[in-house]
């Protein structure tokens, strides 16, 4: 068993920045485990990109081109990377927590019989081994847990470290993408991309998020504009989202996501415990909202008690004064 | 066509004290335990492709406590046929592989061609079993349906991706997760509660499952924890009041915070 792999998954020209910050933490540990820090890359048209991952600290970047790895589905990347862990055994592999990420680890680590540690927010070496801590029940408590065996699987929440360059440079190696009938036997046949340039919730390192306090769905302009100033995210919360006021998918807390971003600007949300446990773990809460008893301000590192039409807009006009 | 349903019970995430720092397991108080709210979503589609006359069966499947039984009725209610419940100590403490090889083993049993599962299970939030369970299962499988349609031996399903959604096809037998767009999970009637108690419930060992006990239960865990810790709760930071400046204040806190 040696060292890691980090499944880097592309983005446009670039990559998805959770697999740079799983990088950038595991050439701390790979290590005490034993072996190089390798990083895989599936896709269309991927191989140009692939030498970049070597800034981030990967020594070798495995790459597989084949029009069923671009698709977003996990069942094709599994062959591949099966087969690399076959060849190379792997002590752990891990992935992002995105969609694809979470589909591809939990397929992966179900064919290889292999532990599976999900929503992990820190990693490190206990000896030679991996330790993985994950938050539960909403951050109330954490969680440290390790393998009984190899390879060590985690999926690792966005947002848990900071990419950062180290200058390295990384052997490209090409691999051939044998995929079998039975990872081909969903498809994809139509696509309908999200908005260009919208952040998705879990790896936005700002949220701005809004409530039933801004009363009717037009009134989310506000706080997109808002998040547009700061490049941020918009989440909502239930109310907001099942009054239909915003999709399901931007829906923070208990039965929506779990995000954890640098900054979380909650607007006219009350803060109820099941908003609250979708949220905690975010590193600074700012909340405005015109009731000084709201539970929000439990817990808000910052709260303002405000009409959200007067100081959110008026904040929004500071940011894009202050950036020019 | 049969459709079996993965159902959860599961804590209240939003009660306090976890995680017991003895046994390391679930504390599970009384009254303290529900349905897997994402869970419904998976119910109320099923149903509705029995009542749009494309499946004739719903089966509920599930791994956990023989109580559960009581929370897991609320899905008899909406209008599931039957529930198989394993439920064996030397279960206890499953994986996501030993639940994923129960599971599986009670669908073969019900000869369900389609597998409907929750986005995710609102205790450990991992979202990883309908992709484990295809594996397991050999069939296909497609996560986060915001919709699900049958034609012949066929499913069609907008699945909400990292990028956008998509529309995936895959043959049955399948394993599909739904996502909370999908439809509006409907309550039980009066009459649903009361006609639930009669609904067949069967309780399994593993071994009258035909689960072998080796890959599940604690023992057969691939994981293990090995601490828990309880951060102290987030406290109140500074409140004030907008006089005006209640912007001001904000943007001059996130350039504190190195933020802007
Ligand atoms: C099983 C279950 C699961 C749930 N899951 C979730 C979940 O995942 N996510 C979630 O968010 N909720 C969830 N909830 C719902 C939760 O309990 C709350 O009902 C919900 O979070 C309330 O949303 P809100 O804060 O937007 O609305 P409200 O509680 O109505 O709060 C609106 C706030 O806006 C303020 N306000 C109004 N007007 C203004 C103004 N002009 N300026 C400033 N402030 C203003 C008000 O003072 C109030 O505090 C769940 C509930 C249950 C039972
Ligand atoms: N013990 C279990 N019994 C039945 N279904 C389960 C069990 N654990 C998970 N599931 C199903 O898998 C979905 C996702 O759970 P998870 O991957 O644990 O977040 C849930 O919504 C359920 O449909």
């Amino acid at each position: 068993m040696a060292g890691i792999l980090v499944v880097a998954e592309p983005q446009g020209s670039g990559f998805r920045r959770v697999g740079l910050e799983i990088l950038s933490k595991a050439r701390e540990i790979t290590g005490a485990l034993g072996g190089p820090l390798a990083a895989y890359v599936g896709g269309v048209g991927v191989a140009g990109q692939a030498a970049s991952l070597g800034a981030y600290g990967a020594e070798k970047v495995f790459v597989a081109e084949h029009e069923a790895l671009g698709m977003g589905l996990g069942a094709p990347h599994v062959d591949v990377i099966a087969r690399l862990h076959a060849e190379n055994d792997f002590a752990a592999i891990l992935f992002g927590g995105t969609a694809l990420g979470r589909d591809t680890a939990a397929a992966l680590a179900a064919r290889l019989g292999a532990g599976l540690n999900s929503d992990s927010t820190d990693l490190m070496a206990n000896g030679s081994v991996l330790r993985a801590r994950r938050p539960a029940f909403g951050g109330q408590n954490l969680v440290d847990c390790e393998w009984t065996g190899g390879p060590q699987v985690a999926l690792v929440r966005p947002n848990s470290f900071q990419a950062s360059e180290s200058g390295g440079s990384a052997e490209v190696i090409a691999v051939s993408p044998d995929i079998s009938a039975a990872a081909l036997r969903a498809t994809v046949t139509g696509r309908k991309p999200a908005d260009q340039g919208s952040v998705s919730l879990e790896e936005a390192s700002i949220i701005v998020s809004g409530g039933r306090g801004l009363g009717a769905p037009e009134n989310f302009s506000v706080v997109e504009a808002l998040a547009a100033s700061l490049g941020a995210a918009v989440g909502a919360s239930r109310a907001a989202v099942d009054a239909g006021w915003y999709p399901h998918p931007k829906q923070v807390g208990q039965t929506g996501k779990t995000v954890s971003p640098n900054l979380y600007i909650a607007c006219g949300i009350s803060g109820a415990v099941q908003h609250k446990v979708g949220m905690q773990t975010s590193d600074v809460i700012v909340a405005i909202n015109k009731d000084p008893d709201a539970p929000i301000f439990q817990f808000a590192d910052l709260g303002v008690v405000g009409d959200l039409f007067t100081v959110v807009p008026a904040l929004t006009a500071l940011i894009n004064q202050r950036r020019g | 066509m049969k459709i079996a349903v993965c159902v959860k019970e599961v804590p209240d995430t939003t009660a306090e004290k976890r995680i017991d720092a003895g046994t390391r397991r679930l504390v599970r108080d009384e009254g303290d335990r529900m349905l897997n709210e994402f869970d419904k979503y998976a119910i109320e589609e099923a149903i509705r492709l029995k009542e749009a006359g494309t499946a004739d069966e719903v089966i509920l499947v599930s791994l956990g406590p023989e109580k559960a039984v009581e929370s897991l009725r609320q899905a008899l209610a909406m209008g599931a046929d039957r529930l198989v419940l394993v439920s064996d100590p030397a279960a206890a403490g499953s994986d996501y592989l030993g639940t994923a090889r129960a599971l599986a083993a009670v669908i073969e049993e019900t000869g369900a061609e389609l597998v409907l599962l929750g986005a995710e299970a609102t205790d450990a939030r991992s979202g990883v079993m309908a992709a484990a369970l295809g594996e397991v299962s050999g069939r296909a499988w497609v996560t986060s349906a915001n919709s699900v349609s049958v034609s012949g031996s066929t499913i069609t399903v907008e699945r909400q991706g990292d990028d956008g959604v998509d529309t995936v096809q895959a043959p049955l037998p399948a394993v599909v997760s739904v996502t909370k767009a999908i439809n509006e999970p409907r309550y039980p009637s009066l009459k649903g509660i009361m006609g639930a108690k009669k609904k067949p419930q069967d309780v399994k060992s593993l071994a009258e499952a035909g689960i072998d006990a080796a890959g599940v239960g604690e023992q057969g865990a691939r994981t293990k924890v090995v601490g828990v810790e309880t951060p102290p709760p987030r406290s109140a930071g500074r409140v004030v009041k907008d006089e005006g400046d209640g912007a001001q204040q904000i943007l001059d806190f996130l350039i504190e915070k190195k933020i802007v």
